[in-house]
């Protein structure tokens, strides 16, 4: 069988066979080469959205859900509908309590403030947070530190800022740290400064975070929280998280057990696995178009060489007159048919990568782009070539067995 | 070399069957020139089919080279074909798109010989029939007449028992037919078993031993007194 695959004689034969067919065999190639085409494609596409989705919101703990408070609108216990609410400190110690499968509470303070730095100033959102916030939102510092234990315990006058607020507060070249800018008429000491990726805080872009308990005291909060990020341990479900953490907020603040209002939160696990599934889904959907264009343009290849093989039935009687036997006639047309699949489908892969290529110098780049690194696993490309190769000797079998089924003596009759 | 017993063979045409070899009986010893004569009809394609192992027989006994051949299957009597027999044929069935050396080449292919031994020996074959100059042309770049040297070259090439030629000549002119007929002979010289089948009389004549055939039985068979050649 080796002797066979290395024998001159056996590629010239195919080579003639395929010269004989050329416009024909040239279309039928291309009709599986589109399909393993559009599977390289399209999954390096989805997977290019992907990453590009991991890249946005790789900052983020994405099985997490903001909570904040609102107004009652339903009246419970004496209390008029259009209540206030603030969320406590206490608060946040009852849900870690209460709740099992919390990795972290986070609670964080918001406010907008004029940010002076010499002669340049800002308007700015000031956040107050504690360590924890970076764990689960990550901040990719640039230079220093982010808040820590001990600022939070001496309720320390530092800040991180964004870089966006050093170009604009801060002369080219200037280093940060170090250095005071003026919040709110107070002097806070920078100790660290961050990159911020695509989706901020939701804001406009750039925050300056100081210390959560700073927060509370220069701007006169008490023991409030203005919200708070909850993230679950792996394994538990956020959207039963949320629904518990609400229910235990609303006994806390006494209200009403079924008051939509009183509570806002923002579920990002569960757009985060909404959006999973879509691209889980578009992936099935990539597989499936990919394999179904596979299979028909291998069909196309199997009928090409029937017509090849009804074409060459005296050719074939005149070789099993001269000592052919049946198998060394089949193995040729198997051994055709996997070839052109094989041309086809390695043209496909070559294709499939260059525009992958041309996708992503296009728009892989920049900090608007949609596709990060559109690529196809090795793995998964070498699986879609054995496939080829499985169906292109599947589909070789039907015109060999037709080439060997007519009798030697009716195939040399054939004119 | 060929024994053959009330040997009957007959196809189903519809409903009923068309008989057409009737219990033949014939004998051919190796060395033997033998041509079957018979006009279209009288079973003597079928019985060089069956000879040839190209098709079954109904009932009788057919032995090759001593052999009894029964219950062949296609890869036997592939290999038998291989190994005792050659073939020429009337429309010659040269492959198109290989050389004349390739084609002569191709049976020792089928019996895994090695390319550049193959060579060798096809270019011995074709020397034989005197188409050594045009070894590297494909059969429409030959005429008629060398095409069917190079299909006798061919037939030769795996040194067989017999030679069995399917009406060699009723493709060619007179002259050629006379060059092909003095080749075949002069293989059958050399101690070839060689079997004719034709209607033309003046091929026949030139065999050693005339076996006519009529509407699936032997009408006659007989010794040509050979003229004298000096």
């Amino acid at each position: 069988m080796i002797k066979f695959l290395f024998d001159t004689d056996t590629w010239q034969e195919i080579f003639s066979s395929i010269r004989k067919n050329k416009v024909r065999t040239g279309i039928t190639i291309i009709g599986v080469m589109w399909g393993i085409f559009l599977l390289v494609v399209l999954l390096g596409a989805a997977k290019g959205i992907e990453n590009n989705f991991n890249r946005l919101f790789g900052d983020f703990a994405t099985n997490s859900v903001f909570v904040w408070a609102q107004q009652t609108s339903k009246p419970f216990k004496g209390f008029q509908e259009g209540k206030a609410i603030t969320l406590k400190m206490s608060d946040l110690e009852s849900i870690k309590k209460e709740i099992p499968g919390l990795e972290f509470v986070v609670p964080r303070h918001q406010s907008q403030a004029l940010t002076v730095n010499k002669f340049k100033t800002g308007m700015f959102g000031v956040f107050g947070d504690y360590p924890e916030f970076d764990k689960v939102q990550k901040r990719n510092l640039v230079y220093g530190r982010f808040i820590n234990n001990n600022d939070i315990i001496e309720k320390k006058k530092v800040c991180v800022i964004e870089e966006e607020i050093y170009k604009q507060l801060f002369e080219k070249d200037e280093f940060p740290i170090g250095q005071y800018i003026k919040i709110d008429g107070i002097n806070y000491n920078v100790v660290g400064m961050y990159k911020e990726g695509q989706i901020g805080g939701g804001g406009p872009r750039g925050n300056i975070h100081i210390p959560f308990t700073t927060f509370q005291q220069v701007y006169n909060r008490g023991d409030s929280v203005g919200w708070m990020m909850i993230t679950g341990q792996p394994g538990f479900d956020i959207i039963q998280i949320e629904a518990d953490v609400k229910l235990l907020l609303k006994n806390l603040h006494k209200v009403h057990p079924e008051d939509e209002r009183a509570f806002g939160s923002f579920n990002l696990g569960d757009l985060f696995k909404k959006i999973m599934e879509f691209l889980i889904g578009m992936q099935f959907l990539t597989w499936f178009v990919g394999i179904a264009t596979l299979i028909a343009g291998v069909f196309a290849i199997g009928n090409i060489l029937l017509i090849t093989v009804k074409e060459r039935t005296k050719e074939i009687g005149i070789r099993r007159a001269l000592g052919a036997k049946p198998w060394e006639i089949k193995r040729q047309i198997i051994l055709e048919s996997v070839f052109l699949t094989s041309i086809a489908g390695a043209l496909g892969i070559i294709f499939g990568g260059l525009v992958l290529m041309l996708v992503d110098a296009k728009f892989g780049k920049g900090e608007e782009r949609f596709l990060t690194n559109p690529t196809v696993d090795i793995p998964v490309i070498l699986i879609a070539a054995l496939t080829l190769v499985f169906l292109g000797t599947l589909i070789g079998l039907i015109p060999a067995h037709t080439a060997v089924s007519i009798r030697p003596i009716e195939a040399l009759r054939e004119e | 070399m060929i024994k053959i017993e009330k040997l009957h063979k007959s196809y189903p045409i519809g409903k009923g069957a068309l008989h057409v070899l009737k219990g033949l009986d014939l004998h051919i010893k190796e060395g033997e020139f033998v041509s079957i004569m018979g006009s279209s009809g009288s079973g003597k394609s079928t019985l060089l089919n069956i000879v040839g192992l190209l098709d079954g027989h109904d009932t009788g006994n057919y032995y090759l080279n001593g052999q009894l051949i029964e219950n062949l299957d296609e890869k036997k009597a592939a290999i038998l074909r291989n190994k005792f027999l050659g073939f020429v044929f009337q429309s010659f069935n040269l492959i198109n798109y290989k050389s004349a050396l390739e084609n002569v080449a191709l049976p020792l292919y089928y019996q895994g010989i090695g390319r550049k031994e193959r060579n060798k020996i096809a270019l011995q074959y074709l020397d034989k029939v005197g188409l050594k100059d045009r070894a590297e042309h494909l059969p429409n770049e030959l005429s008629g007449g060398e095409k069917q040297r190079v299909a006798i070259a061919r037939a030769l090439v795996t040194n067989p028992k017999v030679v069995l030629a399917d009406e060699p000549t009723g493709a060619l002119d007179s002259t050629t037919t006379h060059s092909v007929m003095e080749l075949l002979k002069e293989i059958n010289r050399e101690g070839m078993t060689v079997f004719v089948i034709t209607h033309e009389e003046d091929v026949a004549s030139e065999t050693d031993r005339i076996v006519r055939l009529k509407d699936g039985v032997i009408i006659s068979d007989e010794k040509v007194n050979k003229k004298v050649i000096i």
